[in-house]
């Protein structure tokens, strides 16, 4: 209870019940959420795919995000080597952009990034992908030696990076990568429920309420947020996996 | 004295551990917002000083941001979990 308010606790508002089936093939609102974002992420394939020379309708903005992608988290991170990478690098943008943005879209308003689940799995996809492609360009033990040890450092203090960079690098890399998404996500959805249960509280205590409107600016104001830092969210997850897999991949020393 | 002995005698005098666990994101949410916040400030006047590097100094400063944001993150699910 706050401010006379019935919060719900946090299992209320991240877990929902199966409409079909049960258990691991149980189809809840999350599964749909993803269902959604697989096909919504497809048509941006398809539509930026149109061999059309002048771009119409739904095909140009399409590829107006396409660039977005290639030229803002590709090139920047990568330079023109990674262009390899950037179909992988568009599908999650557009795959985690469309599982939070049904944060705010009326009726379902569940992001899907907020379980943990799918932020892990992205991360460790991303996860196998720089390291995989680190020992494909460096072979198995010029990998490890170019990722545990910075040039330039003496050999005296190996014994204290080693362990530091291991860490870092292969433990707390991937782990961090996730748990970005997943929180960032998380507290939107909470911060949304809480002013929403607060308007709604306010609406219904008595009709002076209607001079204490600030839940409902709240609302509206953190909505707009939300949009934002849903696109925001894609756009620094996949920035991160950007940077990742060229540190993986560059011959700087 | 232990973590789970001095949650205990707090909640003895009326503390919970939800009190509690919700101070602690209040403190460890301060070193990452002083950081974003002199990270920002910072990127700001680079991009004042030399618009023709706003792009670079954007990518770089959104990095910079998940980096250090990822540690107030932490503590916000640390909270959930010393919550329960």
């Amino acid at each position: 209870m706050i401010f006379g308010a019935e919060f719900p606790p946090l299992s209320h508002i991240v877990n929902w019940p199966e409409f079909f089936g049960n258990d691991v093939w149980g189809v809840n609102k999350v599964v749909l959420v993803y269902l959604f974002a697989v096909i919504l992420t497809m048509l941006v394939f398809v539509l930026g795919n149109k061999k059309q020379l002048v771009p119409t309708g739904a095909q140009n903005f399409a590829e107006i995000a396409v660039e977005f992608v290639e030229e803002g988290i590709v090139m920047d991170t990568m330079g023109p080597e990674g262009r390899k990478y950037t179909p992988l690098l568009l599908s999650f943008f557009f795959f985690i952009f469309f599982c939070n943005i049904f944060e705010v879209v009326p009726v379902i308003q569940m992001p899907a990034t907020a379980r943990i689940a799918l932020p892990l799995v992205l991360a460790l996809i991303a996860y196998f992908v720089y390291h995989g492609s680190g020992i494909k360009e460096h072979g198995p033990l010029g990998y490890f030696k170019h990722a545990l040890i910075p040039p330039g450092v003496p050999a005296a203090l190996l014994i204290l990076i080693l362990p530091i960079e291991f860490i870092s690098k292969f433990l707390v890399q991937p782990f961090s990568h996730a748990v970005r998404l997943f929180a960032n996500l998380l507290a939107g959805h909470i911060l949304l429920v809480t002013f929403a249960v607060l308007s709604a509280s306010v609406w219904s205590a008595s009709p002076v309420a209607v001079i204490l409107p600030l839940p409902v600016f709240g609302v509206i104001a953190f909505v707009a947020f939300e949009i934002m830092v849903s696109l925001l969210q894609a756009y620094v997850f996949t920035l991160l996996a950007g940077v990742y897999i060229n540190a993986a991949i560059s011959h700087e020393h | 004295m232990s973590l789970s002995v001095l949650a205990q005698e707090a909640a003895a005098e009326g503390i919970t551990n939800t009190g509690l666990a919700a101070l602690t994101y209040g403190i460890g949410a301060l070193g990452p917002g002083i950081g974003i916040g002199y990270l920002v400030g910072q990127s700001v006047q680079a991009m004042a000083r030399q618009p023709e590097a706003a792009g670079m100094v954007r990518t770089t400063m959104f990095l910079g941001i998940a980096f250090v944001e990822a540690l107030a993150l932490i503590g916000f699910v640390v909270f959930f979990l010393a919550q329960a």
